[in-house]
């Protein structure tokens, strides 16, 4: 194939040479100043790291604090304020950033392009996201007004009105809840919308839709998915600051508003928000799990048709938040049966991954680990997940430990830890060194055992009756080992997260030199250089298979001839 | 033959799947509020739905992620591995449709199972001799009314037991007076919220007499945590004994009278009751049987009088953000009030 025109290691750099030094002033300005996807992903996934060690030390708190009954280490408010700030810190600035990082970074080099479609929108929605981030931490100085002591929102992440309206809720906290959201909201349908644009408009020749990676299938996908979802919320917060201000009475219960108003707009946002967040897990996992056992992915069509039957599905299954609101028992039986239907596509996928691995030559990296660890929690999130669709059983397990405990599997046992595999598989391309293998494999050890002794045991403390957001609980109901050994646990995983935060910074400048293709791999972005030039590709390229590289490098045996 | 080996082969999952649930059972306590140890009828069928629900999560788990150790262990690279790549295999229509049908078919039986329990508890009709109550949530204290029997109380529900002789069910009707809150006490019943302008109901029929504990399930408010819920199910002859007691007037006693004038001079009377005085608020719990309650603010703490008076003194001490304020009396009210209150029997 010496006809094929894939550039491989062929970059010319015809802007700045490496050898002008910019003085520390004009790199800052560069980074502020950049629309270059790359720069901006790499921005977004500093932020959202940031937040991921603030959002974990809140809830390392937390778990101080319910360590043993009676505790006194935080008072009622302000542990009401830190895991309200934990739980919208880690969906709304670390969850989805993180998500938008990868998407920013990978998705142009996927598809052969040299930037996202709008790239000033891009910049712009970066900004709103983090000056929205900062304007809800602000809270802490200004919830009060500054006259007085810190303040923050205290009405959970869910924030069910009529607890935020201002006759329960006085004071200027919420109001930062709500305007932060707003703004990172928009933020976030800016780069939705680029995602999309993007991926419809700028791939390279050859690549039809169903020969690009699942990566960026998953994020137009996710991207569309986005633009449903957040509208709902950002309707509701603009509807609770006319109650607020303006003498509105959406939710007012005492002027005939209701509150079951604000919880369905708030789950018509906040279930797809969870596949929002884990079908970026599932597009990491496509990437990572063949390249590591060195065999295409299973079932392409399949996988594909899966993620599509989950965004539709996941749209209707929203109530399913809302069992013991009372609904009539055939809303019930019916959100019942769309929340177990989403089960199917979930498994397809799951089995899918099975297959891939199976007959294949596994090698055990660190982003193969937690890819391998995403796959296990997955399986019982999705387990328990079908336990909490049954909806008497629900009516049990509800708002208790047990619902905690089945999120935290999805959204740390699946999106975290497919968050740091994609950071170990990707870092090498951004930076053009490697992370140490040896902390990597410490961390994910660590982290698996600290997340295993938090979570799992959390399952229990719901069953027997412990219910979610209480800032202490009474010594004689039988929860005070289990209690003390969860935040055992969480101690563990704050450890395994400061050895990677340590790795992550170390090996910037220490990691082995990465070269273009470290692991091996078939997409378009190692083709390029390690990190990427500014440009990306020096021509564009053109592909033939789901697997460029693959056809390059057994050119007797291409993909081309057994895709379907 | 193979009938029986199937009828086996399920009951030994169930045992399994019981046993796995019922572990935890081993550290919990006699006041733990478990939901493995149900005690009425709602409760039960929740509980029996479960070891089903457990029983096949569980044999799945099993057969996907037992096959996902094996990939690992035999699929993994070994130095004896040859040169090249493994063998490329893109996928199988057939394989796929398998995977496909077998989960629609067990959503199938999960779903129909469940829809009976949903409508075997929600749509239970109700009995002629039902008790009513109707149950409203207050920021964070709870008020029952029993509107038949013209009896208010708060915090502690006392409802009969019931047998096979005289069967009793509770139908409670819940609202809140402000904002959402939850009503669970995991022995009897799943929860169900408390919402203003939104009347839900629940029910339920223990037959054991004794105290079952729970608490708010919805995040309320500073003090969410402290919403606690003590229900005692009495035997019919102690629960006609305490109705009667409860429709009582409070006592009238002059030795107290010093408290009685501090108390309706005071703020106090603005939002508690004490019904045949001029105290009719209505804000705060109920106060004309106060001392037939043990525990104050809610379960916040005991009921003793060392307790009452601190209570009085400076609600924040037990719970901070409470919204009955410190009323600043002096000494000699505090002893005065606390002894008035003391005789509410």
């Amino acid at each position: 194939m010496s006809d094929y025109p894939l550039p491989i290691s062929q970059v010319i750099d015809p802007t700045t040479s490496a050898s002008e030094r910019d003085t520390f002033l004009e790199k800052l300005h560069g980074w502020v100043v950049t629309v270059d996807h790359k720069r901006l992903g790499i921005l977004y996934i500093l932020y959202s790291t940031f937040f991921l060690l603030v959002g974990g030390a809140e809830a390392m708190m937390i778990r101080l604090q319910l360590a043993y009954p009676h505790n006194h280490v935080l008072s009622a408010q302000v542990f009401n304020r830190f895991f309200t700030m934990h739980g919208t810190t880690m969906v709304f600035l670390v969850g989805m950033p993180f998500l938008f990082g990868f998407a920013n970074y990978i998705v142009p080099l996927q598809i052969g392009a040299r930037d996202m479609a709008f790239p000033r929108v891009n910049a712009f929605s970066f900004w709103l996201t983090a000056f929205g981030g900062f304007l809800l931490y602000y809270s802490f100085l200004g919830g009060a007004g500054l006259y007085g002591v810190g303040n923050a929102p205290d009405v959970g992440w869910f924030a069910y009105a009529p607890l935020t309206l201002r006759a329960f809720s006085p004071g200027h906290a919420t109001d930062y809840w709500a305007l932060a959201l707003i703004v990172s909201g928009f933020g976030t349908l800016g780069t939705a919308i680029n995602i999309i644009a993007t991926i419809v408009s700028m791939r390279c020749k050859g690549m039809t839709l169903m020969r690009m990676p699942l990566f960026t299938w998953l994020l137009l996908i996710v991207s569309m998915l986005t633009l449903v979802t957040i509208t709902p919320l950002t309707a509701a917060q603009f509807m609770l600051l006319i109650d607020r201000y303006l003498g509105g009475h959406f939710f007012d219960t005492q002027a005939g508003g209701s509150s079951l108003i604000w919880i369905h707009f708030f789950w018509i946002f906040g279930h797809p928000e969870v596949y929002v967040l884990v079908m970026p897990a599932f597009a990491i996992a496509n990437e990572i799990i063949p390249v590591f056992c060195r065999k295409a992915i299973f079932g392409y069509p399949a996988m594909v048709a899966a993620s599509i039957c989950i965004m539709f599905v996941s749209l209707s299954v929203w109530a399913h938040h809302m069992f013991t609101v009372g609904m009539t028992s055939v809303s019930n039986a019916f959100f019942t049966l769309s929340t177990m239907l989403v089960g199917v596509p979930t498994g397809i996928k799951i089995f899918n991954w099975i297959a891939t691995l199976w007959g294949g030559r596994i090698r055990f990296t660190t982003p193969m680990l937690f890819c391998i660890g995403f796959l296990f929690q997955f399986l019982i999130a999705g387990l328990t997940g079908i336990m909490l669709s049954v909806s008497p059983w629900d009516w049990q397990l509800h708002n208790s430990y047990f619902v905690i405990a089945h999120f935290h599997y999805v959204l740390v046992g699946a999106v975290v830890f497919c968050i740091f595999a994609g950071i170990y598989y990707w870092y090498p391309k951004a930076t053009g060194r490697l992370m140490n293998e040896t902390l990597g494999k410490w961390h994910f050890w660590l982290f698996t055992i600290g997340f295993h002794i938090t979570f799992d045991t959390m399952h229990f403390l719901g069953l027997l009756g412990m219910p979610r957001s209480i800032y202490t609980y009474q010594p004689d109901r039988g929860w005070n080992f289990l209690n003390l050994v969860v935040s055992v646990g969480g101690l563990i995983q704050g450890i395994a997260v400061l050895i990677f935060a340590y790795n992550f910074i170390v090996s910037y400048r220490r990691g082995e030199i990465a070269g273009d293709d470290p692991w091996d791999a078939w997409t378009l972005e190692w083709t390029t250089s390690s990190p990427p030039p500014v440009y990306n590709f020096e021509e564009e390229p053109e592909v033939h298979s789901r697997r460029p590289l693959w056809d390059l490098k057994h050119p007797d045996d291409p993909d081309w001839e057994y895709e379907s | 033959m193979q009938t029986r080996r199937a009828q086996r082969l399920i009951r030994r999952s169930s045992a399994a799947a019981w046993l796995l649930l019922a572990s935890p059972m081993l550290i919990a306590q006699g006041t733990t509020p478990s939901t493995l140890a149900p005690a009425s009828t709602p409760a039960h069928q929740i509980f029996d739905l479960s070891i089903f629900v457990v029983a096949i999560t569980g044999g799945i788990f099993l057969i996907v992620g037992g096959l996902l150790a094996i990939a690992l262990y035999r699929f993994r690279a070994r130095k004896s591995d040859p040169m090249g790549e493994p063998a490329q295999i893109y996928g199988s229509t057939q394989i796929e449709l398998a995977w496909t049908v077998i989960p629609v078919l067990i959503v199938v039986v999960l779903f129909l199972t469940t829809a009976r329990i949903i409508f075997a508890i929600q749509d239970a009709p109700k009995p002629k001799t039902a008790l009513d109550v109707t149950v409203i949530g207050h920021q964070f204290w709870w008020e029952f009314r029993y509107p038949k029997y013209g009896v208010v109380s708060a915090n502690e529900l006392h409802i009969p037991a019931s047998s096979n002789t005289a069967p009793e069910a509770t139908f409670l009707k819940l609202t809140s007076a402000d904002v959402n809150h939850s009503f669970w006490i995991p022995q009897l019943a799943g929860k169900t919220d408390l919402i203003a302008n939104h009347v839900n109901t629940m029910w339920m029929d223990p037959r054991t007499p004794g105290l079952y504990l729970g608490q708010c399930a919805q995040f309320c408010g500073s003090q969410h945590a402290m919403m606690l819920l003590r229900v005692y199910v009495d035997t019919p002859e102690q629960f006609d004994a305490w109705i009667r007691n409860q429709q009582q007037p409070a006592r009238q006693d002059p030795t107290v009278e010093a408290g009685r004038k501090v108390f309706e001079r005071q703020a106090c009377m603005n939002c508690h009751t004490v019904s045949g005085t001029a105290a009719t608020g209505r804000f705060g719990p109920d106060l004309t049987h106060l001392m037939s309650r043990a525990t104050l603010a809610a379960g916040a703490t005991d009921n003793t009088p060392e307790n009452l008076r601190q209570w009085i003194k400076s609600p924040d001490t037990f719970k901070h953000g409470a919204l009955m304020p410190a009323m600043q009396l002096n000494d000699e009210q505090l002893n005065q009030v606390t002894a008035y209150l003391e005789t509410l029997k």
